[in-house]
């Protein structure tokens, strides 16, 4: 027999506790105390009041009055109205610029506000690996990089004989993930150039790529124009992920 | 210097023709010496010129900047042949480019959505998502009146012709009519359309003086004629599927509608029936433009800024129209979403007359040149194009903005063209050259809408950044 059935049978042939229906109404009145009995009383009010309002939306009304049309904000000129233009919302912002003479002499010192301040010390053996070379394979001068690198359009190797760092072509990356920390929306815009690796000089001429890193990227896609007219097409952005886990760049704009 | 003793001799068989075809003359020899000045004094001379009208010449659709000999060899083109120049005859005043920022006007509490010099060039008016018309001052550069009565945003301005009214329209569908010297609504809103206001034009003053009744287009389909003497509607013209995006009354009395149903209707305006339908395009229609519409706006006003008595009014404005016009028909240039345009002369066929295609984006505003003679294509791939206003044939076109181009603006020569764009530059093109002439950064965010005074002293634009930019030579 299923086991809940026992406990009917039981009820059948011996009837009720003599206290069962006392228990069975006290237990169900202490429901509606104490903190559980707060939480059900609000989730019944809550339903209560969206009933009511459904029930009023839908009542018929005997008074015709015209709707109130609020004023929105982000007023457009009326060949932009039955667009939706998505592009809009990202590129409103750009245009606070604050090129004042303080922020030039930061950019030159090299010294940035960034979002990423410190980031975890890299060592060389994680970024580097030893290739064994030569007829016995005992030279152990060459390293192979294994970090996501960048290197210019008009790169050449060198002989391969002599080079000492071998940056493979599949963690070669031209494009970046640019994310506008204010508008909130990505951009996959093309790297021009490696500003600096926090790890060091050597990581920086390199081309290196890790976390924290400060790259340059172009961003004249977007369209920016300088208050005195010039066109924007490089701004910094820095590293956010590790792009050797997960084979792309993310980058913060840096504004 | 014994290459010009040989060249003196040399004639070349001419005939000057005017744009419509007509010889001017017969076939003449002329030294291959002669530029264009010389051609101008001659041209000025057969048609017995009181005063020395300037003029452009074209051989073959290329302009001729330098002596006819010159182009003979550069183009290698045989002596023997008869030589067609087509004279064109340019403004005869010249407006100088503006180069600087005169002021910088805040005073909107929302981004500018509109702006329109009154067509004496003497007012400015400007409407705004904070709901306000705003009158401004053009001597002091400063705000004038702030005209409130609007519920919703002011997408559109108008003045009449003569400049006496102003019409405003907003989104929630309403039109209000404002006395610009005192800056005070006249009566209540004029209610009817069921949502918002896409354009507004006015009767030209050839046809009725004193200016009593404009049209109006909503994105609710219809277009409604107006009469603001009696505060009403007076004829609905319906028949427009889905929203009309532009209206425009040509000087012919016919209303021409634009809408997103990828049609323009032609409508009669003393009952309001539906003349014609042209079709041809594949999306929305974006903007129309006449050929004669900037005669039509500025009425009986011209660059010298005279002011005439009400009923010489009409005939100066007849004049001034009849004189733009010629002898051809007018012209209707139409720009859409389809990323084309079609040139028409709607009294004369159905069928238009040739497409415009080479924009690579929807195309937002066009606008023929005040003299008719050219066409600006303004369009969101970040150009602006040129196009031949009697032909349709493509000129040339302007790169250099690195956004949407939203709006173009003429200078009253037909010399210069202006363009703002989402990119918050505006640029001034040159035609002659059909190079850049100025840029004019300044604006801080998008640039919504501009215009150029009818007398060419300022240009003005406004946009998203909530001020009104005054521009000056």
């Amino acid at each position: 027999m299923p086991q809940g059935d026992y406990i009917d049978l039981h009820r059948k042939r011996n009837g009720y506790r003599l206290d069962h229906f006392e228990r069975k109404r006290k237990k169900e009145a202490r429901e509606s105390l104490g903190i559980k009995g707060k939480m059900i009383a609000k989730k019944n009010y809550a339903e209560k009041a969206l009933m009511k309002k459904t029930l009023k939306m839908h009542e018929e009304s005997s008074s015709r009055r015209k709707a109130d049309e609020n004023v929105q904000e982000g007023a457009v000129p009326a060949y932009l109205l039955d667009r939706e233009d998505t592009t809009r919302a990202k590129v409103c912002l750009f245009f606070l610029f604050n090129n004042t003479i303080k922020q030039k002499r930061k950019e030159k010192a090299g010294k940035w506000e960034v979002p990423l301040p410190k980031v975890r010390p890299v060592a060389e053996d994680e970024m580097f690996r030893v290739i064994r070379s030569g007829k016995r394979k005992t030279k152990q001068w060459k390293r192979m990089v294994t970090k996501a690198t960048f290197v210019g359009p008009a790169f050449t190797r060198k002989p391969p004989k002599y080079e000492r760092f071998i940056r493979p072509s599949g963690l070669r990356f031209t494009k970046a993930h640019v994310t506008h920390p204010e508008l909130k929306c990505t951009f996959c815009l093309e790297i021009i150039g490696i500003k600096k690796n926090p790890n060091g000089p050597m990581y920086t001429s390199l081309g290196v790529m890790t976390r924290g890193t400060i790259i340059e990227v172009n961003v004249s896609e977007l369209g920016l124009v300088t208050p005195a007219g010039k066109v924007v097409w490089g701004k910094y952005a820095q590293v956010t992920n590790n792009p050797e886990n997960d084979g792309c760049i993310n980058a913060v704009l840096l504004v | 210097m014994t290459m010009m003793d040989t060249d003196e001799g040399k004639t070349v068989m001419c005939l000057l023709t005017d744009p419509e075809g007509t010889h001017l003359g017969s076939a003449m020899y002329i030294p291959q010496k002669a530029g264009p000045l010389q051609l101008t004094q001659l041209v000025n001379r057969f048609l017995d010129n009181e005063e020395m009208l300037p003029y452009s010449f074209y051989v073959s659709d290329e302009e001729l900047l330098v002596p006819v000999g010159t182009y003979l060899e550069k183009n290698k083109v045989s002596v023997e042949k008869v030589l067609t120049i087509v004279y064109q005859q340019q403004a005869v005043f010249r407006i100088r480019p503006v180069n600087r920022c005169s002021q910088t006007i805040a005073g909107h509490a929302e981004a500018v959505l509109c702006v329109s010099f009154s067509p004496d060039g003497k007012q400015l008016a400007s409407g705004s998502g904070d709901t306000t018309v705003r009158l401004w001052d053009l001597y002091t550069e400063t705000p004038l009146f702030t005209c409130k009565g609007h519920k919703n945003w002011v997408l559109t301005v108008a003045w009449s012709p003569d400049g006496k009214h102003l019409v405003s329209g907003s989104k929630s569908g309403e039109i209000c009519c404002w006395n610009p010297k005192k800056g005070e609504l006249e009566g209540s809103p004029l209610t009817g359309h069921k949502k918002w206001i896409t354009g507004i034009s006015w009767e030209p003053v050839h046809l009725s003086s004193p200016c009593r009744r404009f049209v109006t287009s909503s994105k609710d389909g219809d277009a409604r004629i107006w009469d603001i003497t009696l505060k009403k509607s007076i004829i609905c013209l319906s028949g427009h599927t889905l929203a009309v995006t532009c209206v425009k009354w040509g000087g012919d009395g016919i209303i021409y509608t634009g809408s997103q149903d990828c049609t323009i209707k032609m409508w009669e305006t003393t009952q309001g029936k539906l003349i014609r339908e042209l079709k041809g395009h594949g999306h929305w229609i974006n903007s129309l433009a006449l050929s004669t519409e900037y005669v039509l706006r500025t009425g009986a006003f011209d660059h010298t800024g005279r002011q005439y008595p009400p009923n010489e009014e009409k005939q100066k404005a007849l004049e001034r129209y009849n004189k733009t016009k010629g002898d051809s028909p007018e012209r209707l240039v139409s720009g859409s979403d389809d990323f084309t345009m079609f040139l028409w002369e709607p009294s004369v066929s159905k069928q238009p007359k040739k497409r415009l295609t080479g924009h690579q984006q929807l195309v937002n505003h066009v606008y023929f040149s005040p003299d008719g003679k050219w066409i600006a294509s303004a369009s969101f791939d970040k150009s602006v194009r040129l196009w031949n206003g009697i032909t349709g044939q493509f000129v040339t076109v302007f790169r250099g903005h690195v956004g949407p181009v939203y709006q173009v603006s003429w200078s009253a020569d037909s010399r210069l063209l202006l363009s703002g764009s989402k990119d918050s530059t505006l640029k001034i093109w040159e035609i002659r050259t059909k190079k850049l002439k100025q840029d004019l950064p300044g604006h801080a965010d998008e640039v919504f809408a501009v215009d150029w005074s009818p007398d060419g002293e300022k240009v003005v634009s406004g946009g998203k950044d909530r001020v009104l930019k005054l521009w000056k030579g």
